[in-house]
Order: C-alpha cells, then structure tokens, then sequence
C-alpha cells in the first residue's frame, strides 16, 4: 500500500462535520424546545413506541414546534420508558416510567406552562440549578461512560448527530497513520477484548498484519448469546456507527478489504440500526472505495446469526458466516493466520470496536490511565436480577463488585438480602459476599471461578437458590452443546440429569463428587470455550454453597424455597382476612377455595401448580401466602 | 400446479434472485425463506440445495442446527417465552409454564387451530424487564401468569370483534 503524500480526506470531512455540527446546533441552540424518547428494546418493553405516538400527537394537536428523535439507551433501565425534554432556558431533562398519558402532560407542562413536573423528574442530562443532574447521583462518582458516552443521548438513525460528538475524527487521523503505527498504538495501550476472554488486541491484529494471504478480514462479534447480557445489544441499538468506526479503523491497521459484523437473529432491532448506519456511512463515503480520498478501501457486511450460543466462538462464527453449522474446529491454526475462508481474520467483540476510536483519538497515555495494572480500560455491565437499578454501567476496571451492585446498582430489590451475584453467563460463576471486595477485572474473576464474560451480571437474593441456578445454567450449555466433543456432549446431559434428580429430591451424597469428577473431566477434554467453562457454575456453587447442596439432598429442603419440588404453598390460618379473596381471583387454575367452616382461604395442593400468582396478590398488610419447605411441613387438612 | 404452488415457487424466485449462488449465502437465503413463509418448507429447501450446487443434506444440517429455524408451519401469533437468566430468577420458567397450560400445547408446538405456537428464546437482552416473552415480536414487559391471561384475553376479544365483522 503507498503512502498517501498529503492529509489525507480533511477537505471532504471537514465539509462533513461542519454540516453535521450546524446541524446538531441548530437543534439545540435554537428557539425550538427538542424531545428524545429512547426507544432501544428496554424502552420498546417497557411501552415507548406508545409514548413516541403520544408526545408525536400533542405537539401536532398544540401547534408546538419542536424537534422529536429516537435516541437509543442511557443504561437507567429500571426506569423505562424515559422521555428527555429539552427547552430552552431549561436544562434538558429526562423523566423516568413515562406513561402515554403522562408524556402529554409532561410536554404540554414544560412547553407550554414552564412547569418542569418535578414530581416526575429523575435527572438532568447537564448540572444546573434546577433539578438535580445525573451527575449528582450517588452513581456517578464510580461510572465513567466512555463507550458508553453517547448512548441515550444521540440519535442512533443520524450519523450526523455521531459526527457532530467527535464520530469519525478518529478514523481521518487513522487513516493518516500507517497501518503498522495503528497497531504498535493498540498493542501499547493493552486494549484486551471485551468479549470475554480478555486477549490482548494489538497482539491478534498484529499476527494478522503480519500473515501472508489475501484478503484479509476482520469480524466484529455481536453475537452476544449469553443469558442475561445486553451489552453489545445496547451499543448496537444506541451508537452503531461508533462500532463501524472502530472496525474501519481495525480493517485499515491490519490491512484488511472486508469486514464482517455478526449480530444475534434475535435482536432485530440492532440488526436495522447497523444496516441503516452502514448504510450512512457509505453514503458519507466512510466505507467502500477509496474512503475519505485514501488508497483505503473497505466494505462492512451485516451476518445474522441464527440463534445458536456456540456461535460466539470465533471458529463456530467463521463456520457460521461460511454458510455451515456453527462447529468449533481445534486452534491451531490461529484465525489471526488461518480464518474465514482459510484467510488471515482478526475477530473482535462489539466493545473492543467501539474503544478503538477513543484510544486513537485520545492516545495511550489517556488510556493507559484507566484501570488496573492488567486489565486497562473500563468494563460496561448489563446490571439484572434483585437489583434496584437494572440497566447498563460502565465503570473502569478495578471497581468492587459492592461498589457496582450497592453504589450503582442501589442495592437489592425489597430490602432483601444479598446472596450471590452470576457473573459471566453460563461460562462464569456465581460468587458469594466474600467475593464482594474484589476489584473487577479479567484476572481477579478467573481467579475466583468465574469470569469476566461479555459482562452480564445477574444479582441474586435470599431467594434464589444455587442448585437450581446450577441445573439452569448447564440445562442451557447442554442445550447448546454444538455436540462434537464427547465429554461436552454427554458429560454436561449427565450432569444436568444429577442436578435434577438434586433439584426434585432424589440427590445422594455422593452425587456431589460425581459432579466434580465430571466437570474437571469436561473442562479437559472439550475443544471450545463452551465445553471448557460450561462447569463453572456448578463448581463455584459448589465451593461456595455446598450447604445448599447438602439441603436438598439430606432435608430434601430447598432453602431458598425455590426449588418447586421440594416446597408448597400455604395460606396461614391467622393471617388470613375473612372478607378478602384477592388469592382466590387470581389463582390461574382454580386451587383456591373457601372453607366455610372456618371462614379461611385454603389451597387444593393436589391442584397447585407453584405459580406464585397467590403470593403475589395477597395484600401486604395480610401477607397470608407463605412458602413451606419441605412441602410435608403444610399441615393436613382436618 | 395448484395456486399454492405456484405462489411459492414465485415467491422463491424472488429470493434467489437478488442473491449470488455461493455456499456463504445459505444462512441468509434460509433466513428470507423463513421471514416470507414462518418456516423452511421442504421443497424450498431443496430448491436451495440445487441453486447453490450443494447435497441436499448440508441444507438440512444447517436448518436442523440452528435454533431460529422451524421446519413446521407457525401459528397466526408467535409467543417466544425467553429463557434468560434475568428472566429465570425472576420466574420465566413458571410463565412457560403459563402459556402452556392456557395454550394447552408444550413449547416447539403449534395450537391445533394454528392460532398461537409457543417456543422458547434464549435471551432478548431485555433482562431489566425481567420476565419477558415476545408476542407477535413485539416485548411484553414483566410477563408473569396474570400478564399471560391479560394477553390472551386480548386476542380473543380482538377475534371475537373480528369474527362479528365478518359475519
């Protein structure tokens, strides 16, 4: 490739910026007031399209001139859907479980009557005077959005809105650098992939550079399959062309024409913002031939995956895009030399991409900064579970699991108490409170049993039992279990049969051994990540709540009271209001009967099916629904 | 060749079309059959088979591989229970259980009067709305048994208007 003699593509993008940045002023300095609703698939769940048409509907019905976009997601989950007005003269503030109906008042009250509805206020996006900003919450002094930074906050479906944030600043430098000069900058900053495993990035990309044969690909991974992540799916939706500036600037440093990005069937929603921004960016001339005026050229295609977990092993991604079944195959050789199509191919995940920009934009020196010793950078979680504030947090590496759940998070759910947080998927573990104090990064988590993952984290409370979070867990890695190594195909089928058989009340002692053998058996001899972490959740229980384990197999209890075998329901006979039959109603088949005798609610146990639904309805000032563990404890009827 | 058939293979040739006959396409093709028709019916898979120059078999080891793909015929509304672990310790297992009991048919099947089909997902990624199942693709937000009942009750309204309509 020849050195292109002069700067290369700033004419044609200073044009770009200064069009987008007038654009992005005019509508945010202007007289006009600008409303965001975030529509990424949280808010969709929680009802923001019905919102969107609302606050679309009383600016048309009020005569308001006023801006309206879809932006993507802050990360404040919990308080879906969220409606951020903007006036001027006013801070731009976001309102949290915004109704269709209160989104009219909300706009009509600001708008119109200059009243902020502080009532419904749950931060400003800027520090002001008025209402308190997202800054001053607790939170902020542990989060440090930098992937994160503009997700929630721009429109996903404008590329102006990224380029007038700085958006593709950093690929007109990288595209005045060598290739070579890219790659020292990314092995210098020990950027180590984000999806998981934690390799280092410069190393991969550098072998690749290095490799004869061509073409040469690159393939971002969005095949975010673990249960309970969303991380990848959040960026996607909220700041696609971030993740497309960060592959054009990997395909231009390893020397790559091509470039692949891999997200999941299941989320559409992702799938149409990627395209859309490829889309954009081609149009802008960032992808194709000869990006920005350089001797670059580089395409992006979107893959779909179809549903299958495996597939977020590079080689099972590479069978995947090749048009096969997504089955691992044993490395050596390493994609880096031998990949797609038996080409060179670096694969990196999501939020590795998305960090390129910002560490080519701001150096080493600025990245090295963050962090830990070994782990640089800042980790993004998808916080879930019995926790307070569910959504997405960025924090830098080396922040404590309690700062993240108790700080950000805010705590469990109902004043309960903290049992365990899963951490990693079904290729992580579950650590207990001991683990608390641990400073997050990839090597302190492997060392506990369980790893960084793509970063899902799922709380768990007094609830919850481990068993049955074990037998979950390898239910699902059995499932997926692409079938070509023995021991994985057929050890983890015995092993979820033993955790049933512990789970329903027929467990012996020795099982537990059993469960041991097996999973050091698996881990050795399975070729793939899937096999080789698939045990983890049963040995980390294991280490941790091995007195759960005994319960269930010497009380035939389940202490948590989660396990429906081995527990009932039972209406107390005290607590029990004469006059009231919310349990009754809601019962979903009828179990629930009055004894006119005594004048008392009772529950069929032969028609019972755990539901839960009566425990639900039942009045807090009652609480009469209780959970007995073993079931034999609820009392025969007389 | 009855209407039906002739639709179909339409249909197909419209997918094939737009798309070059090389080995990686298979997984896209099978996705835009499954989005035009709900499943992979046997004759377009064969037709694929014979448009990309491969056996038979490779098409039907990539359908049966992944979990996206369904061989049978879905119902009118799609319900997608997610399994997630969000989902699981908040009681997605005991909200299958829901639709299935109401539905009356296990997950992977369709009601006999192809109404609904009922299947599970591994995860949406919406785990902060904990428990979720997708109906008609669309996310219903914290979907325990009552929830179950609230939405059925909705479509059965929505017939009854339906039926009135056309009778």
């Amino acid at each position: 490739m020849k050195e292109s003699a002069q700067p290369v593509g700033t004419s044609i993008f200073d044009e770009i910026r200064k069009r987008a940045e007038s654009h992005w002023e005019n509508l945010w300095n202007d007289q006009k007031p600008v409303i965001l609703v975030g529509t990424a698939t949280c808010g969709r769940a929680a009802g923001a399209l019905d919102v969107l048409q609302a606050v679309k509907e009383v600016v048309k019905n009020r005569n308001l001139e006023c801006g309206i976009f879809e932006v993507g997601c802050l990360g404040h989950c919990y308080a879906e859907p969220l409606v951020i007005i903007r006036k001027p003269g006013y801070p731009s503030i976001c309102y949290g479980h915004v109704t269709p109906v209160l989104a009219e008042n909300l706009v009509a009250n600001l708008i119109l009557n200059n009243d902020p509805s502080l009532e419904f206020v749950l931060g400003a996006l800027e520090a002001n005077d008025l209402v308190p900003s997202f800054s001053d919450f607790p939170r902020a002094q542990y989060e440090k959005r930098i992937i994160l930074r503009n997700c929630g906050r721009i429109s996903p479906d404008e590329i102006e809105h990224y380029i007038a944030q700085g958006g593709y600043l950093s690929l007109v430098k990288a595209l005045r650098m060598k290739p070579e000069e890219i790659v020292e900058e990314i092995k210098r900053s020990k950027l180590r992939g984000l999806g998981g495993a934690g390799f280092p990035a410069g190393e991969k990309w550098e072998v690749c550079r290095q490799s004869k044969g061509e073409p040469k690909y690159l393939i971002c991974n969005g095949d975010e399959g673990d249960p309970g992540a969303f991380m990848d799916r959040a960026i996607l939706e909220s700041d696609p062309h971030s993740v497309l500036e960060g592959m054009i600037i990997a395909g231009h440093a390893i020397g790559a024409r091509h470039g692949y990005i891999y997200v999941r069937a299941e989320y559409p929603l992702a799938v149409q913002k990627v395209q859309n921004a490829i889309r954009q960016a081609a149009e802008l001339k960032f992808l194709g031939q000869n990006i920005l005026g350089s001797d670059f050229s580089f395409d992006i295609t979107l893959f779909q995956g179809s549903g299958a977990f495996v597939c977020g092993e590079a080689t099972a991604m590479i069978a995947s895009i090749e048009g096969k079944p997504g089955i691992p195959r044993h490395r050596p050789p390493r994609l880096a030399t031998k990949g797609l199509f038996g080409k060179p191919t670096v694969l990196n995940n999501v939020k590795t991409l998305a960090y390129v920009p910002h560490i080519v934009k701001n150096g080493v020196e600025w990245f090295s900064q963050i962090g830990t010793e070994k782990s640089k950078g800042t980790a993004v979680f998808a916080l879930a579970g019995k926790v307070v504030n569910t959504g997405l947090v960025e924090v830098p590496m080396g922040t404590t699991l309690r700062q993240l759940i108790f700080q950000v998070g805010g705590g469990i759910t109902k004043g309960k108490r903290f049992k365990a947080v899963q951490i990693g998927g079904p290729s992580g573990g579950c650590l207990p409170e001991e683990a608390l104090d641990i400073p997050i990064d990839f090597d302190s988590l492997q060392e506990r049993g369980a790893m960084m993952g793509s970063g899902g984290m799922v709380v768990l409370d007094e609830d919850d039992c481990m068993v049955e979070m074990a037998r979950y867990f390898l239910d699902f890695t059995q499932k997926e279990s692409c079938g070509k190594c023995t021991l994985c195909r057929l050890g983890t089928k015995q092993m979820l049969d033993i955790l049933e058989d512990i789970t329903k009340g027929r467990g012996e002692m020795e099982d537990l051994e059993t469960l041991e053998e097996l999973a050091e058996d698996i881990k050795t001899g399975s070729l793939c990540g899937l096999g080789r972490t698939a045990p983890n959740p049963v040995l980390t229980t294991l280490k941790y709540f091995r007195d759960e384990y005994k319960a269930h197999i010497k009380e035939r209890r389940c202490p948590a009271l989660m396990c429906q075998s081995l527990m009932a329901y039972y209406i107390l006979p005290e607590k029990c209001a004469r006059g009231c039959d919310a349990c009754v109603g809601t019962c979903t088949v009828e179990a629930i009967s009055t004894d006119k005798k005594r004048r008392i609610k009772v529950i069929d146990q032969e028609k019972c099916v755990k539901c839960n639904t009566c425990m639900a309805a039942c009045p807090p000032q009652y609480n009469a629904v209780v959970k007995l563990s073993p079931p034999d404890q609820v009392p025969k009827p007389k | 060749m009855s209407s039906e058939e002739a639709d179909i293979r339409d249909k197909m040739k419209g997918i094939l079309e737009k798309v070059g006959n090389k080995r990686e396409n298979l997984i896209p093709i099978l996705q835009q059959i499954q989005e035009e028709f709900g499943y992979l019916l046997p004759d377009a898979m064969l037709e694929v088979a014979r448009f990309l120059n491969i056996p038979e078999i490779d098409v039907y080891s990539v359908a049966t591989f992944y979990n996206q793909f369904r061989l049978t015929p879905p119902g009118k509304h799609s319900v997608r229970v997610c399994m997630g672990t969000a989902c699981h310790v908040k009681g997605g297992h005991i909200t299958l259980a829901a639709w299935q009991r109401r539905l009356k048919i296990e997950s992977g099947q369709t009601t006999p009067d192809r109404e609904f089909d009922l299947d599970t997902v591994a995860c949406v990624g919406c785990c902060a709305m904990a428990p979720v199942t997708v109906v008609d693709k669309k996310v219903q937000a914290k979907a325990d048994p009552t929830r179950v009942d609230g939405i059925l009750l909705q479509f059965q309204l929505q017939k009854e208007k339906e039926d009135k309509v056309t009778n």
